[in-house]
């Protein structure tokens, strides 16, 4: 990924007022924001505090808000996420941090059997109000315990709101919105997006957490993407756009509720799709978006929905078999030649 | 502590109406009304009862998939909790929780949690947002032994002290973990001194014995309260009846289940209420009449409860959403 091709993606306003900044002051400034606004918020996870974030994602926020409101925690997930639901109940807005996806396994039993089932098995009575914020993704040859998509699987709860954030607007946009909602959002942040600069407006602020966007309107195809994988996307359309290959790009941005209308509108334009997704295949969020697009636009079609995943391995450590482990703009042009090169 | 007869009555009331609402519910689930799991409180009726006592309602209670007793002592209605395990809207969960899954924010009731160990992460989590907010309540959560062996448990213990929160951990030791017996599944079987190396105060209680936990729970409340940071408190206590319906009890002997029996919390506790002259033949046969006539009207109100429509299904999946 590019930062070029990834700030090329936001859809940003005029120059004229926006800063250069980073996905990880953005993500900074959305959490110093949130904890400014409203006293009920705070923030709990492994290093939040004195470390000051894995990612350095909160660097500097314990000196500002005091380590009540950004509070440092044992190693111990499925205790701080409980932590989170209950506080929820009690009427707190949490924020928890969980350092990577691969560590959320450790909480899925709180995410899953409680904050995703308390509302509907207590009969509508008990809703959580809870962010859960976690890394994910490959790239950075951290293996198989630290570099998973496993944002696919959450995907797949009902009672949860899962979003992606893959901008620079996104970053700064989704937490404040997620914090508004009912419901326990989980906020997926590539690992591989923090150090992504571009400019930003400078009083850019909560963006809806609904929709589906359009990052590059093209004729031929469309490419459904999301999270880290769009600015390789962008950077494959560039490609084929020099094969007079016009690719649009969607960003799902939000993984569930699907924005199933925003994908079907692209494709019923296009004809054709293809799906990136950095979760494995079987099974994974491209299958969903897939089997939409059979159901909702087969008629439209005129080519198979092509899907470029990750190959059905455990992420290696070596940087080339790591590379090859998930999708990369070659493979994401090969799989667009192919879906346009087919049928009629 | 002297016990008055009025408050005796009381709490011997209260652990009537959970046996024969009990008893009841087997009779109905034998009847095909009730369905799915249903574990029966039965044998361990002073642990809810008495620690209830103790509490205000500002206080929060979490319990687990045993507690219809705890429910029913905390103030959820029995009209609410039967129509619950008809499965009718009218229930307390709407139908949609059942005999594990009783809830009733009114009454800061947070369940009903099948998960072992996975309330007590909830219990931090409540008692956090009290310590932030300044408020001065008290967190109940009520897990059994078996809880002791989930990693939850720990990480649970861990955070309350660290965090010193207000935190009553009430551990219903009623020696089985389904079929496990504690020395099968507890490397140390005195559960009191391993909580205590969670560098929180915690002792053994007589758990068949209403006062000895009511003065227990009074006394761990008062000190949380009083900003003494979580206790945690092991009821010794023992199930009569099977882990759920499909338990044929391979694991123990009946003798043993006749033991304890002997020291049943409500047979003690009327024979020593009749030393006391606070109850007699008359009285007794009151209390058994009105406890009786709050059990059939439960029932009368969960066979004309109504079933949610199925339209209605996917209803609170997510807040904030039309129907």
């Amino acid at each position: 990924m590019t930062a070029t091709a990834a700030s090329a993606a936001t859809a940003g306003p005029a120059a004229a007022g926006t800063v250069r900044t980073t996905y990880r002051d953005a993500m900074r400034a959305a959490l110093r924001e949130a904890l400014q606004r409203d006293e009920r918020v705070f923030l709990m996870g492994e290093d939040v505090g004195r470390y000051g974030g894995c990612f350095a994602v909160s660097k500097g926020l314990l000196d500002e808000f005091g380590p009540e409101r950004v509070r440092d925690t044992p190693l111990s997930e499925a205790g701080f996420v409980g932590a989170g639901i209950g506080a929820a109940l009690g009427g707190m807005r949490p924020i928890v941090e969980i350092m990577t996806v691969n560590f959320s396994l450790l909480a899925l039993d709180q995410i899953l059997n409680n904050a995703a089932t308390l509302l509907h098995m207590s009969g509508g009575q008990l809703n959580v109000p809870l962010v859960i914020r976690m890394t994910t993704g490959a790239g950075r040859q951290l293996a198989a315990q630290h570099s998973h998509s496993l944002e696919g699987m959450y995907a797949h709860i009902p009672g949860i709101k899962v979003v992606a954030p893959a901008t620079l607007e996104d970053a700064r946009g989704m937490l404040w919105t997620a914090l508004e909602d009912p419901n326990p959002v989980l906020i997926f942040e590539h690992g591989g997006l923090y150090n992504m600069e571009g400019e930003l407006a400078a009083d850019a602020g909560p963006v809806d957490i609904s929709r589906a966007v359009v990052r590059r309107p093209g004729e031929r195809l469309t490419l459904v993407t999301y999270g880290g994988s769009l600015g390789k996307c962008i950077a494959a359309a560039d490609e084929l756009a020099r094969e007079d290959i016009s690719a649009e790009v969607v960003d799902l941005r939000v993984l569930r509720p699907l924005d199933t209308s925003a994908i079907l509108a692209s494709v019923a334009r296009t004809h054709r799709a293809v799906v990136v997704d950095e979760g494995w295949r079987s099974g994974s969020l491209a299958a969903e978006v897939s089997a939409r697009i059979m159901e909702g636009a087969f008629w439209d079609l005129d080519a198979p929905v092509g899907r470029v995943c990750a190959a059905e391995v455990p992420i290696p450590y070596a940087r080339h078999l790591e590379e090859a482990a998930v999708p990369q703009v070659a493979g994401i042009v090969a799989a667009a030649r192919e879906v346009v090169d087919a049928g009629g | 502590m002297t016990l008055d007869a009025e408050h005796g009555l009381h709490l011997y009331r209260e652990m009537l109406r959970i046996r024969r609402f009990e008893e009841r519910c087997v009779e109905l689930y034998s009847a095909g009304d009730i369905r799915g799991f249903l574990h029966l409180y039965i044998g361990e009726e002073a642990v809810a009862t008495g620690v209830m006592e103790a509490l205000t309602p500002d206080d929060a209670v979490v319990a687990t998939y045993r507690e219809h007793g705890h429910a029913l002592v905390r103030g959820v209605e029995a009209e609410a909790l039967m129509a619950e395990m008809f499965g009718k809207v009218e229930g307390c969960s709407r139908g949609r929780g059942g005999s594990m899954h009783l809830f009733d924010a009114d009454r800061r009731f947070y369940g009903g949690n099948a998960i072992v160990g996975g309330g007590l992460p909830i219990a931090i989590g409540l008692a956090l947002a009290d310590k932030m907010q300044r408020r001065r309540r008290v967190t109940a959560c009520f897990f059994g032994e078996g809880a002791m062996a989930e990693g939850e448990f720990h990480e649970a213990m861990n955070l309350a002290a660290l965090w010193d929160l207000p935190v009553l951990f009430c551990c219903e030791n009623n020696l089985y973990a389904m079929g496990t017996a504690l020395a099968r599944s507890e490397s140390e079987v005195d559960l009191a001194l391993k909580a205590a190396s969670y560098e929180m105060p915690a002792w053994p209680v007589d758990g068949m014995d209403v006062v000895a936990v009511e003065e227990a729970a009074r006394r761990a409340v008062a000190a949380i309260r009083g900003g003494g940071g979580p206790h945690f408190l092991e009821f010794r206590t023992y199930r009569y009846r099977a882990h759920s319906m499909y338990d044929p009890e391979l694991y123990r002997s009946k003798a043993e289940v006749e033991e304890w029996k002997q020291r049943d919390p409500l047979d003690a506790f009327a024979a020593h209420l009749r030393t006391i002259g606070a109850l007699d033949d008359d009285v007794e046969a009151q209390l058994e009449a009105e406890v009786a006539g709050e059990i059939d009207a439960a029932v009368a109100f969960a066979e004309a409860g109504t079933d949610e429509p199925v339209d209605d299904l996917t209803r609170f999946v997510l807040a904030g959403e039309a129907p």
